[in-house]
């Protein structure tokens, strides 16, 4: 199953053969006091700046979130996705739960865009399937819903069949769904990415679907971070995850993603880490 | 071995998060002769606050500070009903929740370890709260403090939502709020009416501890 994204001229390919899709996560002003205050301001040169890095970084697919409390969330959303893609060719992933929002941002993306996000919630799906559906996009869905995150992979399971079934009801080509399987932080519950892990083995082999998923959650809280993401997004690629939103600026895990691509087998020949390596030869 | 050398080992495996020992410890404490205020707030209390200090320092990490909580809390079901005869009275008492629509909970569980830890009663109604169910825990503890928690920027007009019901449902001048959470911020707090905002667990314990100070000494006023 192959989930096709694209931009006015670019189409990046997300699926169980391909290699996996980094989407940068950077372009979102949660936590970040200065940005927040550039956007409410109308500035968005901090926007451009984030979109050079994580391209640079080799992030496939840009996150653009524009959630600053306070804030006409619909307006700035559309003026930064416009930004983005007046100054880079990747598709976009248009990050926000506000309807509003996300509905402004789909009406002026050129291309076909991955929504992030919907649960599993049914006033949820109601509300956001039918944009999905009007602008041709694709939908990132978390396997959770109104009972809060189920404990085991089982119960995911029985959320994404629902999440499922709603997307036949609005005629949603199956390969334009994507779960997000839910990773959780290790260090709150010793269990909790061998939980992951099996929602993602258990997806690929009942559905095929693709997934992706916010992967530096499963560190939260750890000393060196960037040494536990980079072991476990190769776990979570071996399992079946075909893509996650992570920040590309850092090359560790970036690089041991491209190697978990070769070894196991989406980059034949090493073409493509090989050329990596070249470039980063010519660059240093 | 000594009333000192029980405090002390309590101390000691209460910050190494050791369970079981922190039991037969509190155990083997009031065998002995500890009081349960003793045990309280020399052993199991200091040993939190320690914790929590590093956590600010950045010397301790989350996993820690949730299994020292854990020893802790192991310690305080023996206690509990022991302070309870002694007619102690309580630092206070927190009622804590995330808001609806969000089900993030580490952020609201390390605020409550810490609470707990500087000898708060904390009453926590989980994830996903609506508005009703505070209203009703309100109703039910009797709080001083009602905690929010919100870790996303589409859950925190919540803060608003539920402080609105509050007021409607006349709870509103009874309990102190505070608010927190990863993109909270004080200049978010204030402009949704909240009390008290904190940006980490400890922060969090301090201000609590202020709020119910200026709330006891304005109504001796």
């Amino acid at each position: 199953m192959h989930t096709h994204l694209r931009s006015a001229s670019k189409e990046v390919v997300i699926g169980h053969d391909q290699p996996f899709v980094i989407i940068g996560e950077r372009i979102n002003p949660t936590g970040r006091k200065k940005f927040q205050e550039q956007l409410r301001a109308g500035d968005l040169s901090q926007v451009q700046i984030d979109v050079e890095q994580q391209v640079a970084g080799g992030a496939d697919v840009l996150d653009v979130n524009m959630g600053v409390p306070l804030t006409d969330e619909p307006e700035l959303l559309v003026k930064a996705i416009k930004l983005v893609q007046s100054i880079s060719d990747l598709p976009i992933c248009i990050d926000s739960s506000v309807i509003e929002a996300l509905e402004a941002g789909l009406g002026a993306y050129e291309g076909k865009a991955l929504v992030n996000s919907t649960t599993g919630e049914d006033d949820r799906m109601d509300a956001i399937l039918p944009l999905v559906k009007k602008h041709n996009a694709a939908i990132l869905a978390l396997a959770n819903d109104e009972t809060g995150i189920p404990a085991t992979a089982k119960e995911r399971i029985v959320v994404v069949e629902k999440i499922i079934k709603a997307i036949e009801k609005h005629s949603i080509p199956m390969e334009d769904l994507l779960i997000d399987p839910l990773a959780m932080t290790v260090g709150a519950d010793p269990d909790a990415v061998n939980i992951t892990l099996e929602t993602v083995h258990l997806i690929k082999e009942k559905f095929g679907l693709n997934m992706s998923m916010g992967a530096s959650n499963v560190s939260f809280g750890l000393p060196n971070r960037h040494a536990v993401n980079s072991a476990f997004l190769p776990m979570a690629m071996a399992a079946g995850l075909t893509s996650a939103i992570m920040d590309s600026r850092t090359a560790e895990i970036v690089a041991s993603v491209r190697a978990a691509d070769l070894l196991l087998g989406y980059d034949q020949w090493g073409a493509n880490w090989i050329t990596r390596f070249r470039q980063q030869a010519v660059n240093a | 071995m000594s009333k000192e050398q029980v405090l002390k080992e309590i101390y000691d495996e209460t910050m190494l998060g050791n369970g079981p020992r922190v039991i037969e410890l509190t155990n083997q404490g009031l065998s002995e002769g500890l009081t349960p205020d003793e045990l309280l707030f020399e052993g199991l209390i200091p040993s939190l606050e320690e914790v929590g200090a590093r956590f600010e320092r950045g010397d301790y990490f989350v996993p820690e500070m949730l299994i020292a909580g854990r020893a802790m809390s192991g310690a305080l079901d023996i206690l509990r009903p022991l302070l309870a005869d002694t007619g102690a009275e309580t630092v206070g008492t927190f009622l804590m929740g995330t808001v609806k629509g969000d089900v993030h909970d580490i952020g609201k569980n390390l605020v409550n370890i810490m609470l707990e830890g500087a000898g708060f009663q904390v009453i926590d109604i989980g994830v996903q709260a609506p508005p009703e169910k505070f209203i009703d825990a309100i109703k039910e503890h009797q709080p001083d403090i009602v905690g929010m928690s919100a870790f996303l920027t589409t859950t925190m007009p919540m803060f608003k939502v539920n402080i609105h019901e509050l007021t409607k449902a006349g709870l509103r001048d009874q309990v102190i709020i505070m608010v927190g959470g990863a993109p909270v911020t004080q200049e978010y707090a204030d402009a949704v009416g909240a009390d008290g905002y904190a940006s980490d667990a400890s922060t969090a314990v301090r201000k609590a501890k202020e709020l119910i100070a200026q709330k006891r000494a304005l109504a001796k006023a």
